[in-house]
């Protein structure tokens, strides 16, 4: 690890505050020296050390990531395999290289060997909070599923980390991980530090 | 693992209606009033889109009662995109709020800009497992919409007129009302707080013809020490805790163009609702396109003259003024 770490986060749209905010917690409570910042221009992706693709409409951040450069710049690095990436909701549905509907507002940045499909369970109303278990937690975790996405099935080296009853909801390959629920919105900061240590 | 512990989740928690609403910010919510003008949005770039039967321009030229959207309009826009759908309900109209949870609508909007149904009260939103935005015009109508349980709050402009001044003044009422209470002692907000819950009180001594105390049940089941002691609260994490609107807060009513979008996000709002805007303009696509950037881009001038190019007419507007005061929208609600 480097010694001071710079983390982006794509501003584009969503709950760009929360993340900084949880991620600034997070490394003040583990006594790491780094920062936060938010990532609107392509040329910002080369400054950073971990970048985090935040929950949002995905449509939407798929929209403004190809209309501003980013989504060319976030490619090239996800194909040098080196920049560690968080994407949690809509960041996990861009991260895929498959959805279940396919449709054209979003173009996926295939990242990870996983097929996802897009609010799965639902709308806002069947929207839900949850303890689960996670791989290499001790205690369960409050989870919060927010019109939230599965992981229908993984390939390869894609590893599953958690699931909620049959369905996979964080995952990993390499540098990269993906959850389809929201840990911006919780005081729990063990998969902060768990994005950390990939770094 | 403790694989005894029977899992129970929860549903319609207030981290769950608060996160929804974090999820629209930094995003543009569309009035659609059929599946195609839906698609459009989506297509676009929408956060979401708001379904009704009229655009507030049309609802302001028709005239008479407007009501929630027929519910099978409504069905048929959710059936037509994924993002998510939101849709109105009169202000106090509480039925038309359940049968919009019913049919599945991802966030409901308790809107002035239909004719308001109860004369007295708001809806008690913290009955819903659904989020409910609400419109203010000034701090002490939000924190009173908050304190029912509203998510997210958005100015109210004046709807249907292609007319950004009063969105302008809504946004400025609120965040100089924040900067005042920074400075306020606790006596100070104490007293701001009693005069927020004036509307309960009067409601409630026009309902039975006496004096409110401390006990006097004023909304629901809350009587006039919880709900008092409760704004206070709010405030009071208004001055310390947020230094902002406690919840999301988008502009709405009036926002016509890539401009107008833009100098509400630098006036501080986290996002736009665009009624009559968008369908009431020469070329809906491009310009709800033109949005949606210029909310991403707010603070780039370069990239907002740009995509203000060549959109083709805007919506006609309307002075404020020549609008008679008892068909202002923005007065309703209590």
């Amino acid at each position: 690890m480097v010694n001071k770490i710079l983390i982006g986060i794509v501003g584009v749209q969503g709950a760009i505050s929360e993340h900084i905010n949880s991620m600034k917690n997070a490394l003040y409570k583990l006594n790491i020296k780094g920062d936060i910042i938010v990532i609107k221009d392509s040329f910002q992706i080369d400054e950073i050390d971990a970048l985090i693709i935040p929950g949002g409409e995905s449509t939407t951040i798929s929209n403004i990531l190809q209309k501003s450069g980013l989504y060319n710049e976030i490619f090239k690095k996800i194909k040098e395999k080196n920049l560690p990436i968080m994407g949690t909701c809509a960041g996990c549905v861009l991260l895929a290289s498959e959805l279940v509907e396919d449709i054209k507002e979003i173009k996926l940045l295939y990242a990870m060997n996983m097929k996802v499909k897009r609010n799965a369970y639902g709308g806002q109303r069947e929207s839900f909070e949850c303890d689960i278990d996670i791989k290499g937690f001790k205690k369960q975790y409050n989870a919060i599923f927010i019109r939230a996405p599965i992981i229908q099935k993984v390939w390869g080296d894609c590893e599953i980390i958690a699931k909620f009853e049959d369905d996979i909801i964080m995952a990993r390959q390499g540098k990269f991980l993906a959850l389809s629920f929201h840990p911006e919105l919780t005081d729990d900061i063990r998969i902060q530090k768990y994005f950390i240590d990939m770094i | 693992m403790n694989k005894s512990k029977i899992i129970v989740p929860k549903y319609g928690t207030e981290k769950l209606k608060k996160g929804f609403a974090k999820m629209q910010k930094g995003g543009v919510v569309m009035d659609v009033t059929n599946a195609e003008q839906a698609r459009i949005a989506e297509d676009s770039g929408a956060v979401a889109v708001m379904a009704l039967e009229r655009v507030p321009a049309d609802i302001r030229a028709h005239g008479g009662v407007a009501r929630m959207a027929d519910p099978h309009i409504i069905e048929k826009i959710i059936d037509s995109v994924s993002i998510p759908v939101m849709a109105k309900a009169r202000i106090g109209h509480f039925a038309e709020a359940q049968a919009l949870e019913a049919i599945g609508v991802d966030m409901i909007d308790e809107s002035e800009v239909l004719t308001p149904a109860d004369p007295f009260y708001h809806i008690d939103k913290r009955k819903f497992t659904i989020p409910f935005v609400c419109g203010c015009r000034n701090l002490g109508e939000a924190v009173r919409r908050i304190w029912e349980g509203a998510a997210m709050i958005r100015t109210k402009g004046e709807a249907g007129t292609g007319n950004i001044i009063e969105a302008i003044r809504h946004q400025r009422m609120v965040t100089t009302m924040i900067k005042r209470i920074e400075k306020m002692k606790n006596d100070e907000i104490q007293k701001l707080s009693q005069d927020y819950c004036k509307s309960y009180v009067n409601s409630v001594e026009v309902l039975t013809g006496k004096k409110v105390n401390d006990k006097t049940i004023v909304f629901e089941n809350y009587n006039y020490f919880t709900v008092k002691n409760d704004i206070f609260k709010i405030l009071k994490d208004i001055k310390e805790v947020y230094h902002r609107m406690p919840v999301v807060n988008f502009a709405a009513g009036g926002i016509a163009t890539p401009a107008d979008a833009a100098i509400m996000m630098q006036l501080g709002s986290d996002g736009v609702f665009v009624g009559s805007g968008i369908f009431k303009s020469a070329n809906p696509s491009k310009r709800a396109k033109a949005i949606v950037e210029a909310v991403a881009n707010y603070n780039k001038p370069d990239v907002i003259a740009e995509i203000s190019k060549n959109l083709g007419d805007a919506m006609t507007g309307i002075e404020i003024e020549n609008i008679p005061k008892e068909q202002l929208l923005q007065e309703r609600g209590w």
